[in-house]
This record gives structure tokens, sequence and C-alpha cells, in this order.
């Protein structure tokens, strides 16, 4: 009943989105929304759909069928990755990408949102005092404070995660979609990526995708299960683990068959 | 303060005071010990030397732009051969055209074209009569070759070994076509027998001379284009094409500009250093632009030592100069020594000279600490 169908006040939604790789529905008839300011978290088995489910917002991914709306009128299908960038969808992947034979400044500095990022405004460009105040803000946000000319191969897992958290939020997204942020990170690096992440839904949509469910339970509010492609059980974390489909995914098919 | 954090890049810093010392060797200090000591005397620097380095230096150019697609963006272009042969080419056709009567046939028309029985010089060789059209032609011909080419294939997302095999494909296409008689370009032969530039004669030392300086200068002014380029934000973003290119694109910039800027760039200095070569070696053939004179200039940047500017004009001199004293005493021998070079630089030395010399700086300066802990190892 609360599942309203109209997307008035969505900052994304998905209507009937489908994704086939040759005969393979990575998304079938996928319906999905996110509300403004809402840090919504993405769980599912293997293959469930749930990465292919960010490359569709974010346009690395054409859908084969379905509508993909961001904010109040903007159909994402059809744009180029850099097009949704600068619409305001920031998105960090699951293996740490960042730019390696840079510094930690230098990488926050590319990653900074300007009115324009084509080759000959970036090459004439210099950095604003705006612009450093910025990157020092962030570098405490991101805890790397003391890193700032490191060569950013040279940091640790949990920390180029982070960084590349720092280079999404520098573009000012109101949508981030955050892919697996705590896969490898110690049990200190997780609790306080998940604070952070709780720090930043303050003043923006967060889609984040994640299989520790300790993490989960630590940041969610409200949990969309996804199962071959559709959603099968949306709701608060108790409800989800409460949900009867949501055990036999997640226990194995064998109850099925009763 | 704020200065020192910008300064505070991986990209390359300093190397003022080196610059400052080779430009001066190379520019005033070689050219002094070809005119004033006698020329018996072991300072003398002959003519042939003194033009064999101008050579060398043209090729440097080349591998400064190289350096910025492959060093820097990691974009193996194997095709700069051919920006290279349309600077040389268009050079050598203002050159051909001033031979007038003087050539063998005592014809206004090139002799291959007499040779030929092409009765009427053809439409695209009229520009070049004048030279400014030659100088400017060198570079433009490449710039827009590479634009269109470089446009459709990084549009199409055709990158690493597909880029590098198109580019090999494209170099084996122009020297197919270069070779052609009817393309009237002069086939296999190529351009030669130029008699003077500008009026002044291309046999006198003292034309070679400047010819010399102007590729000295014309090395300077490239080093420092490269140089500004590669400490913008936009060089940095070159690097990061490099590293992540996925990233760079969800960080709202568009991969395929910047790389179609790098390589237009880089065919622009390699249609300069092909200018720069025909007068100073008085012959351009399709020998010059195919697909193994691509290939070493590859070479020349690998053993140079790859995103480092002054790695790209080190290994340009020191593999030329190498082959040019080599194949003087095993010129059969040169292929597979070129093809060792590049398999041991790339397997035992992947930063090249440059890397070499940037660890003995670092073990001099770290001294015995350093010395011991590499013993261990």
């Amino acid at each position: 009943m609360t599942e309203q169908k109209s997307f008035q006040n969505s900052i994304i939604y998905l209507d009937a989105v489908t994704v086939d790789y040759d005969g393979f529905k990575a998304l079938n008839q996928l319906t999905f929304m996110v509300n403004y300011k809402e840090l919504r978290v993405v769980i599912g088995p293997n293959g469930a759909g749930k990465t292919t489910l960010l490359d569709v917002i974010c346009g690395k991914t054409k859908p084969a069928a379905g509508r993909v709306v961001f904010g109040q009128d903007k159909e994402l299908i059809g744009k180029q990755a850099d097009e949704i960038v600068k619409l305001g969808i920031g998105r960090k992947f699951q293996a740490p990408s960042i730019y390696g034979n840079l510094t930690v400044w230098e990488n926050l500095d590319l990653s900074l949102k300007r009115n324009s990022k084509g080759v000959f405004p970036t090459l004439l460009g210099k950095s604003t005092a705006e612009e450093r105040e910025r990157i020092a803000q962030n570098l405490e946000t991101i805890n790397l404070k003391d890193y700032a000319y490191t060569r950013a191969g040279s940091l640790s897992h949990g920390q180029k995660q982070w960084l590349e958290i720092g280079m999404v939020i520098l573009l000012e997204p109101s949508l981030l979609l955050v892919d697996e942020p705590v896969a490898g990170m110690t049990d200190k690096e997780t609790e306080q990526t998940g604070q952070l992440l709780q720090s930043l839904a303050e003043h923006r949509a967060i889609v984040v995708i994640e299989h520790d469910m300790d993490f989960v339970r630590q940041i969610a509010r409200i949990v969309t299960v996804l199962h071959e492609g559709t959603v099968i059980c949306e709701g608060t974390v108790e409800k989800v683990q409460a949900d009867d489909r949501v055990r036999e995914i997640y226990l194995g098919r064998q109850k099925v068959a009763h | 303060m704020t200065a020192s954090k910008e300064s505070e890049s991986l990209a390359p810093g300093g190397g003022g005071l080196a610059f400052w010392v080779v430009g001066f060797i190379l520019l005033v200090a070689m050219p002094l010990l070809n005119v004033l000591p006698p020329e018996d005397s072991w300072l003398h620097l002959s003519d042939f030397s003194l033009n064999r380095f101008g050579k060398f230096l043209a090729f440097a150019i080349l591998a400064l732009g190289l350096d910025l697609i492959w060093g820097y963006t990691g974009i193996l272009s194997l095709g700069q051969g051919v920006f290279f042969g349309l600077g040389a080419y268009c050079m050598g056709m203002h050159m051909m055209l001033t031979i007038g009567k003087e050539s063998v046939y005592g014809s206004d028309l090139p002799d291959f074209m007499v040779w030929n029985q092409v009765k009427e010089l053809p439409f695209f060789w009229k520009p070049f009569y004048s030279f400014p059209a030659a100088v400017i032609g060198a570079m433009l011909v490449p710039m827009l070759f590479a634009l269109v080419f470089g446009f459709f294939a990084f549009r199409s997302r055709i990158k690493g070994v597909y880029f590098a095999i198109i580019t090999q494909a494209l170099a084996l296409a122009a020297w197919l076509v270069f070779n052609r008689n009817d393309t009237n370009l002069g086939g296999t032969n190529g351009l030669t027998d130029f008699k003077q530039l500008i009026g002044y004669r291309l046999s006198d030392p003292g034309t070679q001379r400047v010819l010399y300086i102007v590729t000295v200068l014309c090395l300077g002014g490239a080093y420092l284009l490269c140089r500004w380029i590669i400490r913008s934000r936009a060089g940095r973003v070159l690097v990061a094409v490099r590293d992540s290119e996925q990233r760079v694109t969800f960080s709202g910039y568009t991969p395929a500009n910047y790389k179609l800027f790098v390589f237009v760039v880089a065919a622009a200095l390699a249609g300069l250093a092909g200018m720069l070569y025909a007068p100073q070696v008085g012959i351009i053939t399709p020998a010059q632009i195919g697909v193994l004179p691509s290939l070493e200039m590859v070479i020349w940047v690998a053993v140079g030592g790859r995103a480092s500017l002054a790695g790209a004009v080190l290994g340009a001199v020191s593999v030329n100069y190498g082959r040019s004293i080599l194949t003087n005493y095993f010129p059969e021998l040169w292929p597979f020594i070129l093809g060792g070079l590049f398999v041991v630089v790339v397997l035992l030395f992947p930063d090249g000279l440059i890397g070499i010399m940037r660890k003995m700086k670092e073990r001099m300066r770290t001294g015995k600490a350093a010395a011991a802990s590499e013993g261990k190892r």
C-alpha cells in the first residue's frame, strides 16, 4: 500500500527494467525506487543482478526494456556514462578503482565537480583556494589527511576504498551508488565505513550493495532483496530476515521441494 | 604553502638545471666544436657527426610525442612512422620542386615523374611550391590524418592491443601506398637529390649547421610543450586514463577526447620530426615510414624510459647512435640486437635508461645502508 506507483518523491525510479545477456536475464522486469536522502541497502545471492542494477543506473549497461527515471523527469536510458555523472549520479566500484600512479591529492583534484571537464579547460585549469579547501576537508572525511602526497597505488586496500568514496563524494552527487564497500576491510575499517556512509546519507541518497549482514544491520534502514533479477522482498532488516522466501534463497532450494 | 602542495605531484618535477645544461651543450657547444677547432684537433666535431646528431635529435622530437601517448596515456601506437613520413614527404616535395632545371633530365618536373612519363605536375604537389605551405603542411597533414583516424578509433572504443594492431595495419597500408609509382610520390625510391632550401645549398656545411640548430630549438620547444601538458591537470587525466579509464569516465571526463588530443599532438611532433629529417638526411623513402621503423620508434621510448620526457629523448639518441655504430660493423645483426635490447629492457629494466639512472642516484644518496640492504636481497 505504501508502495505507490507514482515516482514523485523518488530520486531514482526503475520501471520494469530487463537486462538480457544472450538469453540470461540479469534483470527481469525489475521495478525499484529510492527516495531522496534515503540510505538503501540491496542484498541478494551471487548472480541476483545487484551490480547489474547499478550498471543500468549509471549508464554502463543498456537495458533491453524498461524505463529509468532520475529525479522528477530525467530519463537515463540512452545517455552516456559521463552525462549521467554530470546529472548527479556517482558510482563507487566493487574493486577499488583509483589512479595508482597519482598522489591521493591528485586523485581527489581530478574528481572535483567542475563546470567543464573538456580537454582544453582542463589543460588550462588552475586550482582555486576554495577547491583546495574542499579537497583538504574531504581528506579529513575519508581519514587520509596524512596521505595526501602518497602515491595512491601504495595505499592499503581499505584506504583505497575510502579514497574512491572520497573521489565520488567530490562530484557532489545527489545519488551515490556504492558496490560492496567493505569487502576486504578489517572490522574497524568496516565500522568506520558504516559511519561514513550514514553521515553522507544526511545530504544525499545512497544505494549500497553488500553481502556482510553485520554491516547491513549497522547501516540499513530499508533493505531490498534481489533474486534472479527481480525484487522479492523489501523492508526493514527484521522484516527481511523473517521473510520465508528470503530464507529459502539463502538457505538453499531444497525447502521449496516440500 | 599552497604552491608547494601543487608541486607535491608525481608528475616529473625539477630537471630545470639539466634542461639548460643539455640545451647549452646541444645548442652552443656542439656547433662551436664544429666550427672553431681546426679539423685535425681532437676537439673537432666533424660536419658528418653534427649532421648525424641532428638526425637523432629530430627522432627525439618524435619520441617525445610517442612518450605522451604511450608512456603517459598507455596507448601503444605502432603507426608513428606514418605521421613522420607525412611530415618528411611534405618537406621533401617542396625540396623536389625547388630543384628545377638542375635535375638530371633538366625538366621542371621531378626526375621520377619524367621517368614515369608524367607530363603535368599532379594537383596535390602544387601547394608545395611554397615553403611556408610545406612547413605548415608537414605538421597539419599528420594532425588532420590523426584527427580523422583517431576520431573513429577512439569513438569505437578500440584500445589496448587492438589499437596497436590497427595502427600497425595503418603503417603497412601507408607503406604500400607510398611505394606505388602511380601515387606520384617517387615510389620505392622516394624523394631525393635535394639541392636547396629557401635558396641555401644543402651541400653547404653552413646550411646543415643551421638545420641542426633549428632542430635543437624545435626539440627544446617540443620538450617544453610536452612538459607543460604533463604538468597540467589534463596531463594528470592522461595518466588517470592509463591507470583506470573507467574511473575517468565516472568522474565526468570523456576519455576518448583526451586520447584524441594526445594522439593529434603526437602526430604533430612526428610530422615536425619528419620535416627536419628530410633536408638533413637528403632522402625520404617508404622504407622510413613502414611497420619496422614504427616499431623501432617504440623501442627508442622503451629503452629510454617510458613516462619520462628526458627518457624519450635519451632513448631516441642512444638507440640511434648505437645503431649507426653497430651497423658499421655488423649490419646483418642489427635487427637481432634491437629485438634483444627490447626484450632485455622490458624484462629487466621496465623504466629504461632513466630508471637505471634514477636508481643509481638513489643508491648514491642513501649510501651504504642502501647498498647493504640491496646485498641482502
